[in-house]
């Protein structure tokens, strides 16, 4: 039986084995830290080492691995043409599980044990968030590569953080501009309730009212991310009958969605725009239940016609083994992007001399030049905008009818900025 | 709000709660008879629908194939279950119960990864179910045929359930168990046949559900935790143990959630939370619970807090050597150290609300979170210099353990742990939702120390003065304050986030506690060091630090039943 009674307590000799147990544990955990602390410094022709935060777990996962092998195949290529002054290139990987409090626990871990050069990944809004003023702090350059919220080079920008990819702002106001041509009155919308989802609509729909005055707002709907049970949202859509839904949904709460919203006949209902829909990350797991007709921003490398973009498509498929996500594009350049600012800021890279190399620094990218601007870090990556259409013989849904948009035509005049960095 | 509306509301309410009907009642079953919280219970329902889906695409049985192959997956996690209980839980029936919970808490980390490598992280669409893949008018809506079909498919479980419970011998020894383990296996049955075979039958109707969602979610690597805190929420309310109290909880909680979605679309969050509060309120021991009927944490776990004094000469070297050597330590190592106390402090005030109380905890996260935020709230909104908002975090803290503890203190075990559960989840909802006060899920930025305490060492010092202190104060009152809790290293990371309140958390300085063994306070902290230096080395080297640390968990449950300083002090008797 369980719990076998009373013990015998009491001896003084016990309490001594224990509390010599307890302290040897804690003698062996100190010398452990030791010989976590103990790495001798870089010398000069060592590697220049990124510490790459990023979620290999949790709730980013699904998204972080064909970013991954192009950041590999980046770096294998930069160093097999010489590296950066003489030195090669190193990246060290590490999950922060989707929660910012380990992303932080690995930046201090990187930055003090591993003495990496700069920062670089990140995935979710609220993680990269929290990267970003960990660096502010510690005066670590941050590289952001795919967190979307606008707030990473606005409202909480600061010197030593730039972002690679276009944020909520930029690709809101994209899809708000090509949806104000079609006259929808009503719409509704639904995303996950945090960062990301909010800020997603908030930009769609106040451009949208600029440019239709005469746009009503009769749903929004916040599931909570990763959790959502679609049924009850789809009846309740539904039955606030508009003419138009905007999506910020994304990974398994939007695959769930489609499901439940093609049995009750949503999409015949009413148009759908929605943001970053289009990229192969969250069009290719639904096959050929992927819904037509909707307006997207995404990815549509098998239609991209740039020499450039043909080759590096070529050479990723042909290493990974698989096709490219949009997430393999932005690694890629992310770290083209470090090369090109390690070269600027001169064989003894800090943290100041990153910061100031990334200032207005043009990047040649597969896709085209894009520059870091100089005022807040903000590259001029754009993204393809695009309606969706089933392709029937690879099987899965593909954009058609797409146009790129460069991060120059969306992005706020240098006074808005000024005032939303509050004058940083 | 229109008739139809409501009615195919109630019906998509219906749908949703069948599938949890279908988990929860397995884990009730289980831990009716076996006493065990079984975390893995998640875990089991996410192989079956990974499962699931690459059976349908290799069976050729043409429409049968999705059919066929949820059986299948369900059977194979029975099998699964089988392997788990004979080779893993058997060991540790002998210990306190709560060494089970560790060890289904390994399996869960273990299951997450074997996971991400057979199938990768990419979310997957399953097959549809074939013949079952429209939809019908019903009250002037479409109304999805699959999902009509789970609300026909729940209530057969549930009859099939009944007639197994009330029909046979093997129904009557489980309902005798779970009255009174004791007296069934003194009458001569044998409970290792009765435990192992409950297990694989809750284990059969995980995988049931997890096959059956396949056509209408995604599979994703977080599916298990997604689904094991609405499970447990359904158990508690229904009633531990009780299988028809988790139909009748379930049918609830998923119409409540469906109708919330109209009338509370931002707090969607808190609402079952909530329910699931006012329910424990009521009835402590659950809607068809029996009173003074199961108790998890009560039975075998009879704790004195004997282990606190510690020969002074011991305790002043380990404290020399955690002020002198210090200084020696390159920063980040100050860092991981401070980490370490803080999470001692933590696991020792969580060990004597469990020793000294014997109340299981899982809302010690609430007290933690609560305490970080206030400091950080005192600090960034009534602009209170960082000693002072230090001071005033554990008074926070300890206002709001005032107002859950009146709540939750009446009740016993395992309904205590549940309640502290739900009164987490609402404040981990509250300060995911109220955005302008606590930045949602971006947390709280820029808490930074003032300069003069900048230097990790410095830091370093501030947090031994606060967290040995606080041992100290442990040792001497042997009463949880709750709010001494982690201030320290929300200053050291110079922000907040919402995750520090989550069940996950709660269930760490658990888990350090009970490796530690949760005879002694002398365990609290060694659990907390070697709990976090394993994970702090183990994530450094693999990726897959789930199944590695899951694996060392499990060896360390097998090997120390009893914690490490506990099986240390039973080794040398």
């Amino acid at each position: 039986m369980r719990g076998r009674g009373a013990r015998v307590l009491g001896r003084g000799g016990v309490r001594r084995q224990e509390t010599l147990a307890s302290v040897s544990c804690a003698l062996a955990a100190t010398c452990l830290v030791l010989a976590l602390g103990a790495v001798p410094p870089a010398r000069t022709q060592a590697p220049i080492k990124i510490g790459e935060i990023n979620s290999y777990s949790g709730i980013g996962a699904p998204f972080t691995l064909p970013y991954r092998q192009a950041v590999e195949m980046a770096v294998d290529e930069i160093n097999a043409k010489g590296g950066v002054h003489g030195r090669t290139l190193e990246v060290l990987f590490r999950d922060d599980r989707g929660q910012p409090a380990e992303a932080i626990k690995h930046a201090q871990e990187l930055v003090a044990v591993d003495r990496v050069t700069l920062l670089a990944g990140g995935f979710l809004s609220n993680v990269g968030l929290a990267i970003s003023d960990w660096a502010r702090q510690h005066k670590v350059m941050y590289v952001a590569a795919e967190p979307l919220t606008e707030a990473l080079t606005w409202s909480k920008g600061h010197p030593y953080v730039v972002r690679v990819r276009p944020n909520t702002y930029e690709q809101g106001r994209m899809l708000a501009e090509k949806a104000a041509r079609l006259k929808h009155v009503r719409w509704a919308a639904i995303g996950p309730n945090y960062e990301y989802g909010k800020r997603a609509w908030e930009t769609f729909r106040d451009r949208l009212k600029e440019l239709e005055p005469g746009m009503q707002v009769v749903g929004e709907h916040w599931p909570a991310l990763g959790k959502i049970e679609p049924g009850p949202y789809v009846t309740a859509i539904l039955n606030q009958s508009p003419d138009a839904l905007y999506v910020s949904l994304f990974g398994s709460d939007w695959l769930a969605f489609v499901r439940e919203a093609e049995k009750r006949g949503l999409f015949q209902k009413m148009f759908v725009v929605g943001l970053l829909l289009g990229e192969p990350e969250y069009i290719d797991p639904l096959k050929t239940e992927a819904p037509e007709g909707m307006l997207v921003t995404g990815y549509p490398w098998y239609d991209i016609g740039q020499p450039a973009h043909r080759q590096f498509v070529e050479r990723f498929m042909k290493r990974a083994d698989r096709e490219p996500r949009l997430g393999s594009l932005v690694g890629y350049i992310t770290v083209l992007s470090i090369a090109e600012a390690l070269r600027r800021a001169g064989p003894d890279p800090d943290a100041d001399r990153l910061s100031a190399a990334f200032r207005g620094l043009p990047v040649t990218t597969p896709i085209g030049t894009i520059t870091f601007r100089a005022i807040d870090g903000q590259s001029t990556m754009g993204a393809w905008v695009g309606t969706t259409k089933l392709d029937r013989k690879r099987g899965v849904g593909i954009m058609v009818n797409h146009e790129y948009v460069p991060g120059e035509r969306v992005l706020p005049s240098d006074e808005e900025i000024r005032k939303m960095r509050g004058g940083g | 709000m229109s008739a139809s509306l409501l009615l195919v509301q109630l019906l998509s309410g219906l749908a949703h709660a069948m599938v949890l009907f279908l988990i929860a009642s397995g884990l009730s079953l289980i831990f009716g008879v076996t006493r065990i919280v079984n975390f893995a219970h998640g875990s089991f329902y996410m192989l079956a629908a990974y499962l699931t889906y690459s059976l349908a695409a290799r069976l050729s049985l043409g429409g049968a194939s999705f059919y066929a192959a949820g059986l299948a997956a369900a059977l194979l996690v029975g099998l699964l279950g089988l392997v788990v209980e004979v080779g893993l839980l058997r060991r540790v029936y002998g210990a306190p119960e709560l060494y089970q919970l560790l060890l289904t808490f390994a399996l869960v980390l273990v299951i997450a990864d074997l996971v991400r490598w057979a199938w990768g992280t990419e979310n997957l669409t399953g097959p549809v179910a074939p013949g079952l893949t429209g939809a019908v008018p019903i009250a002037g809506q479409l109304f999805p045929t699959y999902d009509l079909a789970l609300i026909a498919l729940g209530p057969l479980v549930a009859l099939g359930l009944w007639a197994l419970f009330y029909r046979t011998r093997y129904g009557i020894l489980i309902r005798a168990a779970t009255l009174d383990r004791e007296m069934v296996a003194v009458l001569g049955v044998n409970e290792a046949a009765l435990f192992t075979s409950v297990f694989v039958l809750g284990s059969v109707l995980a995988g049931l559900a997890g096959a059956l969602q396949v056509p209408r979610q995604a599979l994703t690597t977080v599916m298990d935790t997604a689904i094991i805190t609405e499970a447990f929420v359904v158990v508690v309310v229904g009633g531990m143990g009780s299988v028809f109290g988790a139909l009748l909880s379930a049918i609830l909680i998923g119409v409540i959630d469906a109708f919330g979605v109209l009338v509370l679309p931002r707090a969607s969050l808190v609402l079952i939370f909530v329910v699931m509060a006012v329910v424990l309120i009521v009835r402590p021991w659950g809607l068809l619970g029996r009173p003074g009927g199961p108790d998890a944490a009560g039975a075998g776990t009879t704790l004195a807090a004997d282990g606190g004094r510690v020969p002074r000469g011991l305790v002043a070297a380990l404290v020399a050597a955690l002020v002198v050597i210090p200084p020696l330590l390159p920063p980040f190592a100050l860092w991981l150290l401070v980490e370490v106390l803080a999470f001692a402090l933590f696991a020792a005030s969580l060990h004597l609300l469990m020793g000294a109380g014997g109340m299981v905890s899982f809302g010690h996260a609430a007290a933690f979170g609560l305490g970080a935020y206030g400091a950080a709230l005192l600090m960034l909104q009534a602009g209170w210099p960082m000693p002072l908002a230090f001071a005033g975090a554990p008074l926070v803290a300890a206002a709001c353990s005032v107002v859950i503890g009146f709540f939750c203190v009446r009740l016993s075990s395992i309904y205590f742990a549940m309640l502290t559960l739900a009164f987490t989840q609402i404040a981990y909802a509250i300060v995911h939702q109220w955005y302008d006060l606590t930045g949602g899920d971006n947390g709280l930025l820029g808490v930074w120390p003032p300069p003069w305490l900048a230097p990790p060492l410095r830091y370093y010092y501030l947090a031994l003065l606060a967290c040995g202190g606080g041992v100290a104060l442990l040792a001497l009152i042997e009463r949880a304050p709750f709010g001494l809790t982690l201030r320290a290293a929300v200053y050291l990371k110079g922000s907040v986030f919402p995750e520090s309140l989550t069940v996950g958390v709660s269930i760490q300085p658990l888990v350090m506690v009970l490796l530690g063994g949760v005879e002694t306070l002398a365990g609290a902290p060694v659990g907390a060091a070697v709990y976090k230096l394993l994970d702090t080395v183990v994530t450094r080297y693999t990726e897959y630090w789930q199944a590695v640390l899951g694996g060392i968990l499990i060896l360390l449950v097998v090997a120390f039943p009893r914690g490490i300083v506990g099986s240390l002090r039973s080794a040398r008797r």
